[in-house]
């Protein structure tokens, strides 16, 4: 029977060699992420339901990366860290990147792919709902909640529905102004917010071939915003050489069967698409940046596991050399690697930092930051009724902050080139 | 399980995310520690702007001032109920704050597992848009074997869609039950 990518990994994880769609099937976890804002109750759960003094199922497959509420005053914040902490070394967690250290990494998404967790072929659970950006490396990563994530700490095993697949294929040679963003929004804009629930999203063609890893994860990290499963892209030749770079774990390469039955397939050729933003307050209200251009805007906001990565930083600071920001901009690295990356990566012999900073760009700390809010010392948390223009990944009322506050989220091209402008403006009046 | 679920409603539009539920800022408060449990129902829906809350009318908070519990006990809504941020914090919100079942058009995957699996909350779905047809404050009562939902106040009975494949985890309270139950999990 011919299956998609999906069905074969978790075909796999079930030690099946053939897992149908819609059934519930009982999978062996590969690898278990948590955070700072879910790991605590995660642990209580855990202790009250297997014992104070029971052990994780295996303390090599639990990744703990801090990344929320990092840079903050708040003591309850602290307090979760410090409860991280405990918990770590009384388990013997080896994967806890504790705060205050020469180990913290920051945003859990990023982190995995530059630590090497990501293998083709494995399945991640995780207690944050982007944990779909791994699919990016031809594997299964979902989101889950506390109860769950408990269970897999106990047991090492979670139930999952086997999802229907959709396929994305984008055909052509991406433009110097268009980016996976500005794919991911349109998608959003064509199928919604739910037109992906409880099924995986898949990516293909030419388009996405030609992606570094980087733009390939800012696609399967916005699959949640339209409800979807996973986010998935068979890995290739890319995908082997960033993991053979950063792994040496054995992995298995999978692909959809060529007769695999999709639920709905839809083609682009990148050579019809345009920039895009989504506009308030929600991710699927799509429009051209030519369409709403000229609308005034408070922030610009370049940061998180959607927007945070180096290429990012690079697209953004092609805009930026020798202008300066007409409005609040905040570049948030997602990790130390990517804020370490803005000093030596240089554009046009200057670095990605100095650029940023002679633009009067003020350069945050690696976190999560404003992305969702935060405590109210967060950085570049929205206030008021500010209108921002961010890389972040959802625009739901209050999601950076400000109930009041609305959000467009875009490229980091858009971006920049809006906070030169202090109005949204099309990237290609700068390239 | 109770067989019945009497209450009053509290009626919302559609893509209600996690963070209206329960805002990222209140994430902090300890799931365990009693006396910060009731901060969550105290900011339990805080996030979902005024006018939308409590329709038809809007404006009508789902906690009183001064209050962590609700005065109403089922959640109607539109389509994509809890979608967002995967925080078990927002059913757990909702479930201090006394809520007992909601019912949507339809939910986000991880909110549902979360109800279901974490046992807080019965999620109901339903073909039809009861939000355009039930009013804040209205009575309900909700017969979990008949799969119906009844509004006292205006005396029309609708449908529920059976809960399906998860009714077991529903009937026995939540992931670690069922596991124990059908010997998924040692005994402790």
């Amino acid at each position: 029977m011919a299956q998609t990518i999906t069905q074969k990994i978790l075909a796999k994880a079930a030690n099946r060699t053939f897992v149908d769609v819609g059934e519930s099937v009982w999978l062996n976890v590969d690898i278990l992420l948590t955070h700072d804002v879910c790991g605590p109750p995660t642990f209580d759960i855990f202790k009250e339901e297997f014992g104070p003094d029971a052990k994780v199922w295996d303390p090599e497959k639990v990744v703990v990366l801090p990344d929320h509420y990092i840079f903050t005053a708040n003591e309850h914040a602290h307090r979760n860290i410090d409860l991280l902490r405990e918990f770590a070394k009384k388990q013997g967690l080896t994967h806890y990147y504790d705060v205050g250290t020469d180990r913290y990494k920051g945003v859990c998404h990023v982190a995995l792919a530059e630590e090497g967790f990501n293998l083709p072929g494995t399945v991640l659970f995780g207690t944050d709902s982007h944990t779909c950006t791994s699919g990016a490396f031809g594997m299964f990563g979902t989101g889950i909640g506390n109860t769950d994530a408990a269970f897999i700490l106990g047991t090492g095993k979670l139930w999952e529905k086997v999802p229907e697949s959709i396929k994305f294929t984008f055909d052509g040679v991406m433009p110097p102004w268009l980016t996976a963003k500005d794919l991911i929004l349109q998608i959003l804009g064509d199928i919604t917010t739910d037109g992906a629930t409880y099924r995986a999203m898949e990516f293909d063609g030419e388009a996405i071939f030609s992606l570094p890893m980087e733009e390939r994860m800012t696609l399967t990290n916005m699959a949640i915003e339209a409800g979807g499963m996973n986010g998935i892209i068979a890995a290739d030749a890319i995908a082997e050489e960033y993991v053979k770079a950063r792994s040496n774990k054995p992995y298995e390469l999978f692909q959809s069967d060529s007769d695999a039955q999709y639920h709905s397939k839809y083609h682009y050729n990148v050579r019809d698409l345009e920039p895009v933003v989504a506009q308030p307050h929600s991710p699927d209200n799509r429009a051209t940046v030519r369409s709403v251009a000229g609308t005034k805007i408070t922030k610009s906001y370049i940061g998180s596991c959607t927007g945070g990565k180096l290429t990012d930083f690079v697209m953004a600071a092609k805009i930026l050399k020798g202008q300066k920001v007409a409005v609040t901009t905040n570049i948030v690295p997602a990790t130390v690697l990517v804020a370490r990356s803005l000093e030596t990566e240089e554009y046009e012999g200057v670095s990605l930092k100095k650029i940023f900073e002679d633009a009067g760009c003020s350069v945050a700390l690696p976190s999560c930051a404003a992305c969702l809010g935060g405590p109210a010392d967060t950085v570049g948390r929205s206030v008021d009724n500010d209108v921002v223009v961010s890389t972040t990944n959802r625009n739901f009322p209050g999601r950076m902050g400000s109930k009041h506050a609305g959000v467009y989220l875009a490229s980091p091209l858009t971006a920049a080139a809006s906070a030169i402008t202090g109005k949204l403006t099309d990237p290609r009046d700068f390239l | 399980m109770e067989t019945i679920i009497q209450g009053k409603a509290y009626v919302l539009g559609k893509n209600i995310d996690t963070d209206q539920i329960i805002p990222a800022e209140h994430l902090v408060y300890s799931l365990s520690d009693p006396e910060e449990v009731v901060l969550y129902g105290k900011y339990a829906l805080s996030g979902v702007p005024p006018e939308q809350g409590g329709l038809p009318e809007g404006n009508i908070p789902f906690i009183a001032d001064g209050e962590v519990r609700s005065a109403f006990t089922i959640i109607i809504a539109g389509p994509n109920f809890g979608c967002g941020s995967s925080r078990e914090h927002a059913p757990f919100a909702l479930k201090v704050a006394g809520v007992k079942a909601i019912i949507a058009e339809s939910y986000a995957r991880i909110f549902y597992r979360n109800c279901v699996d974490g046992g807080f909350a019965i999620p109901y779905e339903t073909a039809e848009q009861l939000n355009q047809v039930i009013k804040t404050g209205d009575e309900l009562k909700i017969d979990v074997e008949a799969n119906t939902i009844e509004n006292l106040t205006s005396k029309v009975t609708y449908k529920l869609n059976p809960l399906g494949s998860v009714f077991n985890i529903v009937e026995a309270g939540g992931i670690f039950a069922y596991a124990r139950q059908e010997n998924l999990m040692a005994q402790s």
